[in-house]
């Protein structure tokens, strides 16, 4: 098990390098002069100076680059232009309010997405296999923010139930949270659920097909065993490697139904620092995020080599 | 050709089974009518998308305004028909650019082994970054023009559809017939072109068919988020934004190009999958 994980993050390392070096490199993509971009129409050639020797560009890119290197290496990310605190403090203030809507969203996405999967393969080419479907390609077609705002008008505007948006922590106060957080869950959720409910599916059914489930049922045993114990266990282990692209989806779709419902995640504050043109903010916002889905993923792979004996990674 | 070969040509009984795939056919039909609402843009929607009419303002969805108006008196039918047009604008020429480079990068790291690895790291590192997040720091860096919107998600896209090519070049290379152009002779260019990819098609046209939807979604959501093409370009997610305002007074402004970008992506959805099945049979579905 420790040699699956040591193969998985040396070989996320390079990726990490390359990725870096992306998000280094953006700042210096921006046509023109980056220091004006960033001042903005009305600055002075004096404030455009500050900025500049302030970011470092007018130093040598290679200087730049080893010094974004020897701050990464200290897990200094630099400034926010428009905050005024540390890129890594704004960053890990607002990640537990993304990560407990991402949470509420996945739990929402594995109930609707394995439920719905599972029911269709065992009733296939019924009408429940097919309303199902119909469902899930629906939630794939759906504009996550289509989806949000129209929630909005009918739970929000005309019936009154819940708030428009905003934010209440989790920790204060769990049922404000859960009326907060219901829509942008919801929104966020039934993409993933439509993409899961399908792959579900197809997976069940192919299971379904195996011997050793003839045989499990030849035998007698009840129906629920059977599709419990020995269909869907082997059919969690193909489903568990879309769990890391379920997860980046999250990341994105928060990008805007945290814009949509104004909560204060991560998706929010890149939002906006890329509207303010707050470049370091976007540049280790980028970075942080996609670390995390890389350790994530990594995360992933290692559960999958649990679930499944076979699965080693040698040779 | 006389009349006989033709209906016996391979391409025609692949047809005559798209053809019988009635969730395929609901696909065509669906975009279609965006793609032709989209081409016939200044016939069917004559009145300047940008056309400001105080005096017209939030009006409902009636015979004088189909799609009702916004808050500055703007035909809505206008709006969302110039809308459909950018809309398929920005997914085809993101097609484009994945199919020609998803191509060419796919191609070169299957069929050579010494760049494989230096081209499939830098395509990891891009498919590691969340695709929306990148598309709006790409923006964010390049402007919010609609050929920089173009040229971000061509960015973030490609490296998606490179590695399809790549896993299908990596099977091909490897097969028999393959092997024996190689013995007889044939240049590393002929065997690409004639051998290799005319077999490496059907799953990057599947591929490119749920690109386009989500090319014309990710574009959506830059420009309702603001980082798109700048109002008072009519775009869809344009559209959405600006109306987040009225949302309780005129829902129309909201409600109207939403149905247009679910049906967009709702009929390409459809088409891919019976794509799919029909040419690809193996393939599973790809989120």
């Amino acid at each position: 098990m420790l040699g699956v994980l040591f193969r998985r993050v040396l070989g996320a390392l390079p990726v990490l390098a390359i990725v870096s070096l992306i998000t280094f490199g953006m700042i210096h993509m921006i046509p023109g002069d980056p220091a004006a971009a960033i001042a903005g129409m009305s600055a002075t050639a004096e404030q455009i100076a500050n900025i500049r020797s302030d970011l470092g560009l007018d130093q040598p890119v290679l200087d730049q680059l080893w010094h974004w290197y020897v701050n990464l290496a200290h897990g200094d990310l630099g400034r926010s232009l428009l905050l005024g605190i540390p890129v890594m403090t704004a960053t890990l203030q607002r990640l537990p309010v993304t990560l407990a809507l991402s949470a509420y969203a996945l739990v929402l996405t594995l109930i609707l997405g394995l439920g719905s999967g599972i029911v269709a393969a065992l009733k296939q080419n019924t009408w429940i296999d097919q309303a199902a479907m119909v469902l899930a390609m629906i939630g794939i077609s759906l504009p996550n923010f289509y989806l949000g705002l129209l929630m909005i008008i009918l739970f929000a505007v005309d019936l009154g139930w819940l708030p428009t948006g905003g934010y209440v922590p989790l920790w204060q106060n769990p049922i404000g949270w859960l009326a907060t957080s219901t829509m942008p869950a919801i929104s966020l959720a039934m993409l993933l659920a439509g993409l899961l409910a399908r792959i579900t599916r197809s997976t069940m059914l192919e299971v379904l097909r195996q011997d050793y489930i003839r045989t499990a049922n030849a035998k007698g045993l009840p129906r629920r065993q059977v599709v419990l114990k020995h269909a869907l266990a082997n059919a969690l282990i193909p489903i568990t490697t879309v769990v890391g692209i379920i997860i980046s989806l999250l990341i994105s779709g928060a990008v805007v139904t945290e814009t949509l419902f104004s909560i204060p995640g991560i998706g929010q504050l890149l939002t906006q620092a890329v509207l303010s043109r707050d470049y370091p903010m976007v540049q280790g916002g980028l970075l942080l995020t996609t670390a995390l889905l890389v350790l994530i993923n990594i995360g992933v792979d290692v559960c999958y080599a649990l679930l499944d004996p076979r699965i080693r990674y040698d040779g | 050709m006389d009349e006989d070969d033709r209906r016996t040509h391979p391409a025609w009984a692949t047809l005559g089974r798209l053809m019988h795939h009635r969730l395929f056919v609901l696909g065509v039909i669906l975009f279609a009518i965006v793609a032709i609402a989209a081409i016939l843009a200044p016939w069917i929607a004559p009145t300047d998308p940008n056309k400001l009419a105080m005096r017209f303002k939030f009006r409902p969805p009636s015979e004088e305004f189909l799609f009702g108006t916004d808050n500055f008196g703007r035909s809505l039918w206008s709006r969302v028909i110039w809308g459909a047009r950018l809309s398929m604008l920005i997914g085809s020429s993101v097609v484009v650019i994945n199919a020609v480079f998803g191509t060419l990068i796919g191609a070169l790291a299957g069929y050579f082994r010494w760049l494989d690895n230096g081209l499939m790291r830098i395509n990891d590192a891009l498919m590691a970054f969340p695709a929306v997040l990148l598309a709006i720091a790409v923006t964010a860096v390049l402007g919010p023009s609609i050929a920089d919107v173009i040229i971000a998600l061509g960015l973030v896209y490609t490296p998606r559809t490179a590695r399809i090519v790549r896993a299908s070049v990596i099977v091909l290379r490897e097969m028999e017939y393959v092997q024996a152009a190689i013995a007889a002779g044939a240049g590393h260019g002929r065997i690409l072109r004639r051998h290799i990819l005319p077999n490496a098609m059907a799953p990057l046209i599947v591929q490119l068919s749920f690109l386009f939807a989500v090319a014309v979604l990710t574009e959506a959501t830059l420009s309702f988020l603001g980082v798109g093409a700048v109002p008072p370009t009519p775009t869809w997610g344009n559209i959405m934004a600006e109306g987040r305002q009225y949302i309780s007074d005129a829902p129309w402004i909201i409600a109207i190009p939403g149905l247009a970008l679910m049906i967009t992506v709702l009929g390409l959805n459809l088409l891919g999958d019976g794509l799919r099945d029909v040419l690809d049979p193996r393939l599973r579905i790809q989120p």
